[in-house]
């Protein structure tokens, strides 16, 4: 980085952007958090409420919720910056794509990966999830829904030019997130039957790190290729 | 172009659709020819001839579908998203339909892997279907070739479709590596590589012999199949073109 300190000018400044607009648009930061509950509430209902099956399914229903949650919010990642014109500015500017991409992805994340993990702990009382697996769900989110939204802005930017880009993201995205959906229950189920999950853990983080390098590369070609035409 | 000398001139020919689609009409015979061969004496001889295993007795001998289908999907994900990545950076157009022909193929060699595994997993495990590492991201492998046909279809203009399928088919890449080493990895049902570079098989050389006549009757087939779509595909994008009309006068007269 030659221009170390624009760079991390640029890169605040399209954060707080990003930030302030979501908290502008209270539904969009609320949305995805009332699908969350509701998707985790529909188990109960659809499948049984026994307090003991509960208890086991706990942690993949939280996960699988978290996921389509993440999901949902992602069609929404550069569509308004894409309709305004500000994508097309933004791929202009001088400025390292790869942090503008980054910036986006982090406040997206801070939307959706942060505040879902923040509300986990309502839902595993919800779902009779024990006590002891609840720091292993909250970390295993924390680790690993960052990834989700990295990996998901990549189908994002692929698809942001399109009409019916909602199902089509699911589409090219949900392959993508099974092993970071198998990482994450299995950290929370290690950790309700007191196994270490130092592992799981370390694989997550593996994993998140690998996003954090390669996915804005992926990003920002996808929106290069999506602006262009 | 005299910095570029290290890129050979075939390579730049094959940038050429209508040269590309002469060289594939003088291939064609000589694979299709070679997977018959390879296909129907590779079966004949994994049927009938090769000893049948100790344990398993003749319900083994589906690993003669099996394998070569497996790995064979994996190559021409591998080869999808190579193509891909050559249209991304010399903006050939010919690799984008190399790379847009792949993907139904190797989506129904995916099936098959998978559909055979089916077959041969209720005898010997007692079930159709195990949520095991290798078989899951056998079924990832799958989803990915979907995701990839869905996105190329979706996009209305050729050249953005070829190029954001080319960005998906390189993040899919990584699905490789773990399908590879998902049995060294995981504790699983899915016994070990067959084949490796490195050892020699376990099994005697009656029994592998076929195998390998068959995995190199599946790539022949999957060239065939390939250069078959990708004439097609030349034809019907080259269409407004002198050198398709004249063919087209050609083979109508």
């Amino acid at each position: 980085m030659t221009n170390g300190g624009a760079g991390e000018m640029f890169f605040w400044g399209v954060l707080k952007r990003d930030l302030l607009l979501s908290f502008r648009r209270k539904s969009d930061l609320v949305n995805p958090l009332i699908f969350f509950l509701m998707v985790a509430s529909l188990f109960p209902l659809g499948v049984s409420p026994e307090p003991t099956f509960l208890e086991e399914v706990a942690p993949g229903v939280i996960w699988v919720a978290a996921l389509l949650a993440t999901l949902l919010s992602l069609d929404g990642l550069f569509r308004s910056d894409f309709e305004d014109g500000t994508l097309e500015q933004t791929l202009l500017s001088p400025q390292p794509l790869f942090l503008v991409v980054l910036a986006k992805v982090f406040a997206h994340w801070m939307m959706t990966g942060l505040a879902l993990t923040l509300l986990s702990p309502l839902l595993a009382v919800m779902l009779f999830l024990p006590v002891e697996g609840m720091w292993g769900l909250m970390a295993s989110l924390l680790l690993g829904t960052p990834t989700l939204s990295l990996i998901g802005a990549i189908g994002a930017a692929l698809t942001v030019g399109l009409r019916k880009g909602g199902v089509l993201i699911s589409l090219l995205v949900l392959p993508l997130y099974i092993p970071v959906l198998i990482f994450g229950t299995g950290a929370a189920q290690a950790a309700i039957t007191g196994l270490p999950l130092s592992g799981y853990l370390a694989l997550l983080g593996a994993i998140l790190v690998l996003g954090l390098v390669l996915a804005p590369f992926a990003i920002a070609a996808a929106l290069r290729i999506s602006a262009s035409s | 172009m005299a910095d570029k000398k290290w890129v050979p001139r075939w390579f730049y020919q094959l940038a050429s659709p209508r040269w590309c689609y002469d060289i594939t009409g003088k291939l064609l015979p000589l694979f299709a020819w070679a997977a018959l061969l390879l296909l129907l004496g590779g079966t004949a001889w994994a049927l009938a001839f090769a000893p049948a295993d100790y344990q398993q007795g003749n319900s083994f001998r589906i690993i003669y579908i099996h394998v070569p289908s497996a790995i064979l999907a994996q190559s021409c994900y591998m080869l999808m998203a190579i193509a891909g990545a050559v249209g991304l950076i010399w903006k050939m157009k010919v690799a984008d339909m190399v790379a847009r022909c792949c993907a139904p193929i190797g989506a129904s060699i995916a099936v098959l892997a998978l559909a055979t595994g089916a077959i041969w997993g209720k005898p010997t495990w007692g079930a159709w279907w195990v949520w095991d590492a290798r078989l899951t991201s056998m079924l990832i492998l799958l989803f990915l070739y979907f995701g990839v046909m869905a996105l190329n279809s979706a996009i209305e203009n050729q050249t953005t479709a070829a190029q954001s399928t080319a960005v998906l088919a390189l993040v899919g890449l990584v699905n490789i590596p773990i399908i590879k080493y998902s049995v060294d990895w995981w504790n699983t049902l899915h016994q070990p590589a067959t084949f490796t570079l490195t050892e020699k098989p376990a099994m005697p050389v009656e029994m592998w012999m076929p195998l390998l006549i068959m995995v190199l009757g599946f790539y022949c087939f999957f060239a065939v199949a390939m250069m078959l779509r990708l004439r097609n595909e030349i034809v019907t994008r080259e269409r407004r073109s002198g050198w398709v009309k004249e063919l087209v006068q050609a083979q109508s007269r």
